[in-house]
């Protein structure tokens, strides 16, 4: 279970979390001008990466808050987290 | 009752005033305070507990620890009986209560014997390749092999005792308390960090327990003594005996149980019986010491064969003698030492049989001088004797043969050691790898991936001053990466030892026969996994040690091969002609010894599994006698029977008295959200499929909000309060979610928005009358509310006083009758209720419940999201194309119901059915089929949505999500229904006042 640092609480048990996947997905503005594919793309394709993954977690059972974490997907460690609107910090494991 | 003849005169841990009586397979026995189960068989002579799982051999007690994979037991009776206990973490308690398990009909006699016969027809595999075929036989297959393989009782009745969890957070947790914990602990303790110090047994001590060694110049009990009474004086320092740490999750989180209580008679203490701990420590310190190897020679298990370090433990300890003439079986110096041990306690040693050509250390020139035989360069070729071995075949070891003559030695019992496997499952399940030390033939820990350091005899450890030097540097060093400034003091120190000849790794002892031919070598002493099987397994293609492990059952278990996987692992390196470490580990999986399920449960059991949620009027209902429906975490009324009546009849009477004069339902369950700010409807336009611009202050509006792949997710009316202030109402079991989804969005993707969101589901209580005698009633009740339906129109919203309550009335209905639902404080919901029901007893006003609501709306066609929706239908799905704005530019879901598959005309609809019998109600959930064959398959082109019988329609009536459903408008379809098929007709999904004439009343 991870023990993650929420940016406006700080660090609490993931039980309080939920994962709201993949940070920074953009909702397209012209979602009537796009492909099939290109809908389907935003609407289903996510990464998966081995390492370091951008994600959105939400302090359900908190403050309710939105924020992001760069987390290894291998070891779980949480390099850095941040709030909505801010730039992914570039992060070496 | 028996005299205890193995006891040794003094000495031991135990307390010989406190006598203990207990049973084991219904024999009275004695023993002492202090004892374990197994301490306490063994001074009663009781080597043979148990049975082999697969072959029924006789077994004894093997370890003197959590590693113990034979002497397994069934512990205590009835309700609180406990399969697969192992007697040697059992601490003895007046009148505790024991039975072997896998045997059958009794340990002495036991008819699975039999199959150590017909052991040939026992390979590795055996289950895969003898009770597969013929399938259907398997049923007579499995009652044998349960009944045979025994594995132990689960009770029958609930568990009467009570367990208790509990969150932690130290700076540095050190698992185990031998020398090395306690050095840990003391460094830590003393450096100003919050220390908790956790072991698995009774005391702390570990193996200084069992020990003639002085630390600091005192004896080893002493300086025990001397180190928890300074612990106990910090005031952040928590020592736990009888705690497993059976877990090591992410971020350094620790599972751990206390057993509180399972020393103590049953039901005898207040507290809980055991107790989880859940720790998040900054720095862990490792010191979980290591389990002694045993070695694999032929017939290997029987009852008095044990492991050398154990025998000294049961000599020192418990002053338990394992028998009166051991011989020593050993590849190392430490055994030496345990012989001893055992030699200054009065028991004879036959001999010690070590393989080495030339052991030359000290202790081996003492153990000769004391006139003990030391047979250098043999080995122990097989065993003989009947319950309980009584002789062992020594030979001349040849390269990987056995040579010349066997002698037989005549022995009651044999302590072996083949060395020592560090207890690094913590570490393994912290992401730490794994190393092979050749030098030591064992694993040890490698770099740590956690803040985890393992030191003393879990991280490869010998004597005891490398113990405590090194459970002192990490107790000093996990203190100050947790930030104490304080100084840790100096190491403890012990006698300095002269260091010991290395050990020759001995994965299999040859025999006079080849392996698999003669006597047993047994690796895996609780799953019945010789080597011959591991052999076998080997040479049909099981090269992987989780495929071998899988194939053969090594490893498996209770124990979890704590005492077998590394011989397994580097018999099977040998085999391959590998390098031993070469082929890897299986995984160590949590946890590390079995877990109660009553421990996980806590007290989250019976009434506090889960809340309960109930609305103000809760206790009007129970009053009432209403049955109660679960809706997520609501009760909700469900009907409300006169005496007599079953439900059938309660909403029979219930829906006909809604429809011909009025009825009074408790909606507040129903999820209520205060959404305010400037761009609040620019929110409902985006989440909403309908436009909401027009909507003005006073008036309400449907709507029906869709998941970004276009799928309905939830339905509501909201209703425009001020110029900026908006109550939105959803499901009753999506309240939660929606407000999360709006959240989310706001927060995430238009950050930009003034708008504010909060739950106000238990802010009000709602009250719904509905039914065309509605308005007469409330007319009583109120003056400053004009009810005029030109004045207070459908789907509009007015506050005033209703029975001189503050109340927020809405127009809006869910049964197509003329409705008000009347929201107020909560603490007035009763007085609301009750003036009601008063004031409505002329027009025979009728409270019904969730029953009747659905029969209701279902009669109207009206949809239940998670009902008529599962997650894969759309408004046109539903035919509520009229809601889906064409004007707006975008909302969430809009782009989805244009890809190819959501706007293609063929899709599920929703539909009406009409059973061919009208007196015959659908089963909810069945499967349409168009086409009725003999038997399955059948093409299904649907299933039923909700189906009820209709009071008003005088009929049964269905909704269904039908295949290309309105296209067959009027087709028959069928419904089977267990042995019968019930015939229905496709209908639109409307069964009462089709054209909504009724909302005016």
């Amino acid at each position: 279970m991870l023990l993650i640092p929420c940016p406006y609480c700080g660090p609490r048990e993931e039980v309080e979390f939920a994962c709201g996947g993949e940070a920074h997905i953009a909702r397209p503005a012209n979602s009537d001008r796009l492909s099939d594919a290109q809908w389907s793309d935003y609407l289903f394709m996510r990464k998966n990466p081995k390492g370091v993954h951008y994600e959105r977690w939400n302090h359900a059972r908190g403050c309710r808050r939105w924020f992001n974490v760069a987390r290894d997907t291998v070891t779980h460690r949480i390099y850095a987290v941040y709030k909505m609107g801010e730039a992914p910090p570039s992060v070496t494991p | 009752m028996t005299t205890q003849p193995y006891r040794l005169a003094r000495g031991g841990r135990i307390d010989r005033a406190k006598r203990l009586r207990f049973s084991f397979n219904d024999r009275a026995y004695e023993g002492y305070r202090g004892d374990t189960l197994a301490s306490a068989l063994l001074a009663n002579g009781v080597v043979l507990v148990g049975r082999g799982f697969k072959y029924h051999r006789p077994r004894g007690i093997m370890t003197a620890g959590s590693e113990e994979p034979n002497a397994i037991v069934q512990l205590g009776v009835g309700d609180r009986t406990e399969p697969n206990i192992r007697a040697t973490q059992v601490e003895l308690y007046d009148g505790l209560s024991a039975a072997s398990i896998n045997c059958w009909p009794s340990v002495e006699f036991d008819l699975g014997a039999v199959n150590g016969m017909m052991s040939r027809l026992f390979p590795a595999g055996f289950y895969y390749k003898t009770f597969m075929w013929p399938p259907s036989f398997w049923m007579k297959y499995e009652y044998f092999i349960r009944r045979m393989a025994g594995l132990g009782k689960a009770p029958d009745a609930p568990d009467p005792d009570r367990y208790d969890k509990t969150f932690a957070h130290c700076d540095v947790l050190v698992v185990g308390a031998g020398p090395a914990g306690l050095a840990a602990a003391l460094a830590a303790g003393r450096a100003g960090a919050r220390v908790i110090l956790a072991d698995e047994q009774a005391e702390p001590g570990g193996s200084l327990l069992a020990s003639g060694e002085t630390i600091n110049g005192q004896p080893a009990a002493e300086w025990i003594a001397a180190a928890l009474a300074e612990l106990a004086s910090m005031p952040d320092a928590r020592v736990l005996a009888r705690t497993t740490a059976f877990s090591y999750g992410d971020h350094n989180y620790v599972q751990m149980v206390e057993r509180v209580a399972d020393h103590l008679p049953p039901a005898s203490s207040p507290g809980p019986r055991q107790r989880l701990w859940r720790v998040r420590a900054g720095q862990v310190v490792l010191a979980a010491g290591a389990i002694e190897r045993p070695l694999v020679f032929a017939d290997n298990d029987r009852p008095g064969i044990m492991l050398a370090s154990a025998a000294a433990t049961y000599v020192r300890r418990y002053a338990a003698a394992p028998g009166r003439r051991v011989l020593v079986f050993a590849n190392n110096d430490g055994a030496y030492r345990d012989a001893l041990a055992l030699l200054d306690a009065g028991i004879g040693i036959s001999a010690i049989v070590d393989p080495r050509p030339d052991p030359g250390a000290a202790i081996v020139a003492e153990i000769r001088r004391r006139g003990i035989e030391v047979l250098a360069g043999h080995v122990v070729a097989g065993t003989k004797g009947h319950g309980r071995v009584e002789s062992a075949q020594v030979m001349k070891l040849d390269g990987d043969k056995v040579a010349g003559a066997a002698r037989s030695i005549g022995c009651d019992a044999i302590a072996m050691s083949g060395g020592w496997n560090p207890t690094v499952h913590l570490f393994s399940q912290s992401g730490g790898k794994l190393r092979f030390d050749a030098a030591r033939a064992t694993f040890l820990p490698g770099a740590p991936v956690q803040a985890i350091r393992v030191a003393g005899a879990a991280n490869g450890a010998t004597s005891l001053q490398d113990c405590l030097r090194e459970g002192h540097a990490a107790g000093a060093a996990s203190a100050a990466d947790a930030g104490a400034a304080g100084k840790a003091g100096d190491a403890p120190q012990a006698e300095p030892a002269t260091p010991d000849e290395p050990a020759m790794p001995i994965w299999i002892v040859p025999s006079v026969k080849p392996v698999g031919e003669g006597g047993k070598h047994f690796i895996d002493h609780q799953n019945d996994v010789t080597a011959a099987d591991l052999q076998l397994a080997v040479r049909e293609g099981y090269s992987s040690v989780e495929h071998l492990k899988r194939y053969t059952t090594m490893g498996m278990g209770t124990d979890q091969g704590k005492t077998s996987n590394v011989n397994a692992l580097a018999l099977l390196a040998v085999t391959l002609g590998h390098e031993v470490g070469a082929v890897g580990t299986t995984t160590f999986r949590p946890p590390y010894t079995p877990v109660t399920v009553g421990a996980f449960a806590g007290h989250d059991q019976g009434d506090l599994l889960d809340p309960v949620r109930k609305t103000p009027l809760h206790g009007w209902h129970e009053i009432m006698g209403a049955p109660f429906e679960n809706v997520g975490q609501w009760r909700r009324a469900w009907y409300y029977p006169k005496p007599g009546e079953d439900m059938h009849a309660a909403v029979g009477r219930e829906a006909k008295a809604v429809r011909t004069g009025v009825g009074i339902v408790d909606a507040s369950t129903l999820g209520k959200i205060d959404i305010q700010g400037p761009d609040a409807v620019e929110l409902l336009n985006w989440v909403y499929t309908n436009a909401w611009n027009k909507l003005e202050i006073g008036r309400c509006r449907y709507g029906l909000m869709l998941g970004e792949d276009g799928m309905v997710m939830d339905d509501g009316v909201t209703t425009r309060l001020g110029e900026n202030h908006y109550l939105m109402t959803t499901t009753t079991g999506n309240a939660a979610r929606v407000l999360g989804w709006l959240e989310n969005w706001l927060q995430c993707e238009w950050p930009h928005m003034r708008v504010y969101c909060t739950s106000v589901t238990e802010q009000w209580a709602t009250v719904a009358l509905n039914g065309p005698l509605a308005r007469r009633l409330l007319a009583e009740l109120t003056t400053d509310i004009e009810l005029d339906p030109a004045k207070f129109p459908f789907l509009s919203f007015r506050e005033g006083r209703v029975a001189a309550i503050p109340a927020r009335i809405y127009r809006i209905s869910f049964t197509g009758e003329l409705s008000y639902e009347i929201n107020v404080a909560p603490s007035h919901a009763v007085a609301l209720w009750q003036a009601l029901m008063a004031a409505g007893e002329k027009y025979a006003i009728v409270p019904y419940g969730t029953e009747t609501m659905h029969v209701l709306r279902a009669e109207k066609g009206y949809i239940i999201v998670g009902q008529e929706t599962d997650g894969t239908v759309t408004p046109h799905d539903l035919g509520m194309d009229w809601i889906v704005s064409k004007a707006k530019k975008d909302f969430i879901g809009k782009r989805s119901l244009a890809r190819a598959d959501t706007s293609r005309p063929d899709r599920k609809h929703l539909m009406g059915l009409l059973a061919e019998n009208p007196s015959e109600v659908l089963p909810e959930g069945g499967q349409v089929v168009a086409e009725v064959k003999d038997r399955p398959p059948m093409a299904m082109i649907g299933h039923v949505t909700s189906s009820y019988f209709s009071p008003n329609a005088g009929r049964s009536i269905a909704m269904a999500l039908i295949k290309n459903g309105r296209n067959r408008m009027g087709e028959t379809v069928h419904v089977p229904a267990g042995e019968r098929v019930i015939r229905a007709t496709v209908t639109e999904p409307k069964f009462f006042d089709p054209e909504g004439k009724r909302l005016d009343g």
